[in-house]
């Protein structure tokens, strides 16, 4: 902070200081503690508030708790977003080693800039691509058909779709922290696990991935946060039998009026995501600062 | 436990450049070999082609007798010590030095077992569950070689691994390497730029140039009788005086120098009339203006280099000339600025075709 006066004088400094404060206090920190707020208690009508009625407590997260067709829909979103981590980790473990260890540097750009592109587009579009290629009368069903893998168009959308979505959505967000990892590690250490007779799974296991835990818990934590709090691909390539969290959150919202049980709802996705991080870093013994690189 | 290691007409291309030419020489089971080179002259891209890291895209490489062609480093009788030694980080130094055990299924007690035992013959016991990073560079040095004899090697491979330590920790390293060597009757091929390294250690030495095999032969050989003139300058200090041939007689060649005959033993190929050089070892020059040739220089400094000195003296030609004055003998050596003359025996000197 003494280096910020100092370079920029006082006046500067002052100014630079107060618009992160306005930034972090209104953007950052008052919509949470409005949603605390909210989710604490009862939605009332416009003439009660303050009123007698007005008291904080429980009843919402409670409701969520003993709605069992919710409950389902949040652990299930729980699981499936692990899920989504965990094969957008096996998806991308491959490629990040390849560009790391094994291409030549003009590889390396080419295939970064390709991988790249796509995510100059928005999300919503991203996610509509997969909706095209697995419609019913798609090309994906086309293809599978010609080929006689399958006999009759299959229905992707569902589970299978929302999976496949949100893998293909948050592969750089995976792709990018191991590939940094990787890169770190002196290939001689690869030469002298492979010299001294380990086999390609060994030089991985005890070598490899060791060295890469920390790129991989911190791909795993942003793809496991993402997948819970996806709002698009579930919607478009999901079915009413694979509805997330964040669906259900929407609702209570935008179609069920009720805000205090969405930020309740809301709230506790939040808190369940915080945990799921921290125990995630707690078990690769990675800090949050190597996280924050 | 020694096998040897052939290698026949090997040459390397990366693309359009050449890093190793046609290049030929047997180790024998149990020896102590050295290739020495500046950086660049292919010596480590030949011991990761006999490592199997490389496939040669010409020639042969046998060990023991086998044609390696096609086998991974996994699967041959070589072991290779890293220039970065290579420690696994995360691993405690006993599991470090029983990974390659590891790697063959052995049970864990039995690799425990083993590495207690490496350790005490590197000397370092006690030290199996520190962390590689919480070991000086000398400790580190002797896990990577217990980790390369954990799977019992036919040969090891060390890629300059003396050259990240300081001198005198350099110096008994090198010692130890020896000693080990030959405690344990292992074939070492071992790749270094250091002259001094090279000459101490080895029963014999292999110097390259350019990808090109110069010559191989043991330390006091190639010193005393380089065979090309890559080897006299590169191998020790030397003095190169150019001249051209007017007569070889029983193994003594005369050149006609800029400073009048000189003469030495003449060089393998030599013939009269070429343009040769003759060589001449800063020791082997003698203070004194007699003998068949001698050379006059003016001094121009001297370096005090301990066990002796070198004066730096200008021939009138303008080019250097050095000699060596044993620190003993200091209290008779030329004054800056003076002339003074060297003489050399012949037997002392040796004359080389250019080219």
């Amino acid at each position: 902070m003494a280096e910020l006066y100092r370079r920029f004088g006082s006046g500067l400094g002052t100014l630079f200081l107060a618009l992160v404060a306005v930034w972090l206090a209104g953007m950052v920190l008052a919509p949470n503690l409005m949603m605390i707020d909210y989710a604490f208690r009862p939605n009332l009508l416009p003439a009660e508030i303050g009123g007698p009625r007005d008291v904080y407590s429980l009843d919402n997260i409670l409701y969520l708790a003993n709605e069992s067709v919710h409950r389902t829909i949040f652990f299930k979103t729980v699981w499936a977003s692990a899920l989504v981590a965990f094969l957008t980790l096996v998806v991308c473990y491959p490629p990040a080693y390849w560009l790391a260890q094994r291409a030549t540097p003009n590889h390396t750009a080419v295939v970064l800039l390709a991988l790249t592109i796509p995510f100059w587009i928005n999300e919503v579009l991203r996610t509509l691509a997969w909706y095209i290629l697995l419609a019913f009368r798609g090309p994906l069903n086309a293809v599978l058909l010609a080929l006689g893998i399958i006999d009759q168009p299959m229905r992707w959308y569902g589970d299978a779709g929302v999976l496949a979505g949100m893998v293909y959505a948050y592969i750089l967000f995976m792709l990018f922290p191991i590939y940094n990892a990787i890169e770190s590690l002196d290939r001689s250490q690869i030469e002298a696990a492979r010299d001294l007779g380990a086999s390609i799974w060994r030089t991985h296991w005890r070598v490899v991935i060791p060295h890469a835990k920390a790129g991989i818990a911190t791909g795993c934590v942003f793809t496991f946060m993402l997948a819970a709090g996806s709002y698009v691909a579930p919607a478009l390539l999901g079915a009413p039998g694979s509805r997330w969290f964040t669906e259900i959150i929407y609702n209570w919202f935008f179609e069920g009026g009720d805000w205090n049980r969405g930020a309740a709802y809301a709230l506790v996705l939040l808190v369940l995501c915080l945990t799921v991080v921290l125990v995630t870093l707690r078990i690769a013994r990675v800090n949050l600062t190597d996280v924050a690189k | 436990m020694s096998q040897s290691v052939e290698l026949h007409h090997i040459g390397m291309a990366f693309g359009q450049t050449r890093a190793v030419s046609d290049v030929s020489f047997t180790v024998g089971g149990g020896e102590f070999f050295s290739i020495l080179g500046p950086s660049g002259c292919g010596k480590t891209t030949i011991l990761r082609m006999t490592a199997g890291f490389l496939e040669p895209t010409e020639g042969t490489i046998l060990i023991g007798g086998r044609d390696m062609r096609g086998l991974g480093p996994d699967q041959r009788p070589t072991a290779m010590i890293f220039q970065s030694l290579a420690l696994f980080p995360l691993m405690p130094v006993w599991e470090n030095i029983a990974f390659g055990l590891e790697a063959r299924g052995v049970a864990k007690r039995t690799r425990k077992a083993k590495a207690e035992e490496l350790l005490k013959l590197v000397a370092l016991e006690g030290l199996g569950n520190r962390m590689p990073g919480e070991l000086s560079g000398g400790q580190r040095q002797r896990v990577a070689i217990a980790r390369a004899l954990a799977v019992e090697p036919q040969v090891l491979l060390l890629d300059e691994p003396l050259s990240a330590l300081d001198l005198k920790l350099r110096q008994r390293m090198r010692a130890e390497l020896r000693a080990l060597q030959k405690r344990t009757g292992v074939t070492f091929i071992y790749i270094t730029h250091d002259q001094s390294e090279a000459l101490a250690m080895s029963d014999r030495v292999a110097v390259m140039s350019a990808g090109v095999l110069q010559q191989v032969g043991a330390p006091r050989e190639l010193y005393d009788n380089p065979a090309t003139p890559f080897v006299a300058r590169f191998v020790g200090e030397t003095n190169a005086i150019p001249g051209k041939v007017t007569a070889i007689d029983d193994g003594i060649a005369t050149i006609e120098s800029a400073y009048g005959p000189l003469r030495g033993r003449a060089g393998n190929g030599l013939s009269v009339s070429m343009a040769a050089k003759l060589y001449v070892r800063p020791e082997a020059l003698e203070q004194r203006p007699d003998g068949d040739g001698y050379l006059r220089a003016a001094i121009e400094r001297i370096d005090f280099e301990g066990a002796f000195a070198l004066a730096h003296g200008r021939l009138p030609d303008g080019s250097m000339l050095i000699a060596s004055i044993p620190s003993t003998e200091l209290a008779g050596a030329p004054s800056i600025g003076a002339p003074a003359d060297f003489s050399f025996r012949p037997a002392n000197a040796v004359v080389l075709s250019d080219g």
